[in-house]
């Protein structure tokens, strides 16, 4: 069976800058990809990449059989790619059920803006959002907005679902019921890609880690294994740090 | 529902205005209706989409030159009403083409060039149009007093089936889509939505009613040039009767029509040298003091005397 979405070599350059360079990988259906890599590796970039919002310059990205790579993000969208934005992108004005209703009606097979009303309730229901579905989405703090996020998400019926950084900012109770959520969103079979500066919980959640940096994969395999790698020691705490750490061994 | 009977007892009141017998009340409700049409069909691009049009005189004055030139060469009255409606609905679907990539400020200069490309091109061919000597008319063959009630019934006719379109657009699909678009197009696109068809539907919504009023008007008039029917203010008057009525509502285009008109014929009958200024003077006291239109800020101002629940 192929994969469920495959990168070959994908680039993407802004101006003379590699921000993604040269990227290959795979995922697989039901798995839960941690993407991690410092600031500027080029993770919000790669899922820029996989939606259309930022095409890639050289390489090719594979939904399935389809290739996406020059695809339009509404046309991927409606393919069951959905993804959360690490600044939020709320409809400012709009209620909480409408917002969500908006995924439920463009993607989500929804035939009318009641019935994608009705969906979005549940959802929010689901996010624990419940009690604000009428309110209108300027009005929420920080956390209830990036959970705001996950329900648009879940409103479009994903079959991949990216979520850039859903735990920034949030304080230890709100990144334990984000997680609770993004588990019960994996058992109902929906691939998960998470970009996750909170190592603990990128550790605990993920399958498989893929660490980038400078736009490229420098290693990837069970978070363990990928954690103890030179390479992303160095990447991250620099290389003397990743010498002292190797001759400690 | 409630909506639909507003809708229709407003239209049932308006319909009893010639029983006045004042011909020059009828010519005003005439003009009123005109922009009722011309606001509502703003609204569309402006209030719901978000994207600031500049091009109603454009589709005004494609819609009246389109008619002129059909009974010109004989045609029946209504079937060149429907086709200035036609042609300036595909023009629009076209140029949206090739000017809602753009955004904000950007989208209404683009926008405000169409009307002066096309004024000059219909300049540019005498042979055809006459040119800047404008085009006569066909008088039609029945009593003033007639005809008068024909075009007011017509002008009312077209600002009902524009405030109906309305309605339905508002609660349907596309109408939401568009909201999104306005309140964030890159995060509607994410969504899923095809926010460059959703903005070429709503940029030729905004095209086909303001066609037909242009061939309405240029039947009525009897006499159109091109500064008259491309003129800029059969533009910017419709947005301001918006922004005053409330900007993406249903009955907020209509009821802006009227409120600037009534104000312009006092104002005009007035203060005729300074009258000018003094619409000035209104838009910029409204940008001010009623950012949101009359109908949301009344309705802020209700839910405000509402007991807290």
């Amino acid at each position: 069976m192929n994969a469920l979405l495959t990168l070959d070599n994908v680039s993407r350059a802004f101006g003379g800058l590699n921000a993604v360079d040269g990227v290959s990988f795979a995922v697989d259906r039901g798995e839960i990809i941690g993407l991690i890599g410092p600031n500027g590796a080029g993770k919000t970039t790669l899922i820029n990449i996989i939606t259309g919002v930022h095409p890639a310059t050289s390489g090719r990205v594979h939904f399935e059989d389809s290739e996406i790579t020059r695809a339009r993000p509404y046309q991927i969208a409606r393919l069951g790619l959905a993804r959360t934005f690490q600044i939020v992108q709320p409809f400012p004005r709009m209620t909480v059920v409408d917002n969500v209703a908006a995924g439920a009606l463009f993607c989500g097979h929804a035939g009318s803006v009641r019935e994608a009303q009705a969906i979005a309730r549940e959802h929010l229901a689901f996010t624990g959002l419940g009690d604000v579905a009428d309110r209108p989405a300027a009005s929420l703090t920080l956390a209830r907005r990036k959970r705001l996020e996950l329900a648009k998400g879940l409103a479009m019926r994903p079959r991949l679902l990216m979520l850039d950084e859903v735990n920034a900012g949030l304080n230890q109770a709100e990144v334990d019921d984000a997680l609770a959520i993004i588990r019960k969103i994996a058992e109902q079979g929906v691939t998960i890609i998470v970009i996750e500066h909170l190592m603990k919980v990128v550790v605990s959640i993920s399958h498989r880690l893929l660490v980038l940096h400078h736009g490229q994969l420098i290693a990837q395999g069970a978070p363990r294994d990928v954690l103890n790698d030179p390479r992303v020691i160095e990447a991250y705490l620099g290389a003397k740090y990743a010498a002292k750490r190797g001759a400690s061994h | 529902m409630r909506t639909w009977i507003a809708l229709a007892v407003i239209a049932a009141l308006v319909a009893l205005l010639p029983l006045s017998g004042s011909n020059y009340f009828l010519r005003l409700a005439t003009t009123v209706c005109m922009y009722a049409v011309l606001a509502q069909s703003w609204n569309f691009i402006g209030g719901l989409a978000g994207y600031p049009s500049f091009a109603t005189a454009a589709f005004f004055g494609l819609g009246a030159y389109t008619s002129a030139l059909m009974l010109a060469q004989g045609a029946p009255l209504l079937l060149s009403w429907g086709c200035a409606g036609l042609v300036a609905t595909v023009f629009a679907a076209m140029i949206g083409g090739a000017i809602l990539h753009l955004r904000g400020h950007y989208f209404a200069i683009a926008s405000l060039i169409v009307a002066e490309m096309l004024r000059e091109l219909i300049n540019g061919m005498p042979d055809i149009t006459g040119g800047g000597k404008g085009m006569n008319l066909p008088i039609l063959p029945i009593s003033v007093t007639a005809e008068a009630q024909f075009f007011f019934y017509s002008m009312l006719a077209l600002a009902v089936v524009s405030a109906a379109t309305a309605i339905v657009v508002h609660r349907n699909k596309l109408g939401f889509g568009l909201r999104c678009i306005q309140q964030n197009e890159d995060a509607a696109n994410i969504l899923g939505v095809n926010a460059y068809a959703y903005k070429t539907a709503a940029f030729s919504l905004s095209a086909v009613f303001v066609g037909v009023a242009g061939a309405i008007y240029a039947s009525w008039v009897k006499y159109i040039e091109p500064p008259d029917v491309f003129d800029v203010l059969l533009a910017v008057k419709p947005m301001v009767m918006v922004l005053l009525g409330g900007l993406g509502t249903i009955f907020g285009p209509a009821l802006g029509a009227v409120i600037l008109l009534a104000f312009e014929e006092l104002v005009w009958r007035n203060f005729l040298t300074v009258h000018a200024a003094a619409l000035g003077i209104i838009i910029v006291a409204l940008i001010l003091f009623l950012p949101n239109g009359i109908l949301s800020t009344l309705r802020t101002w209700f839910s405000r005397k509402e007991p807290a629940t």
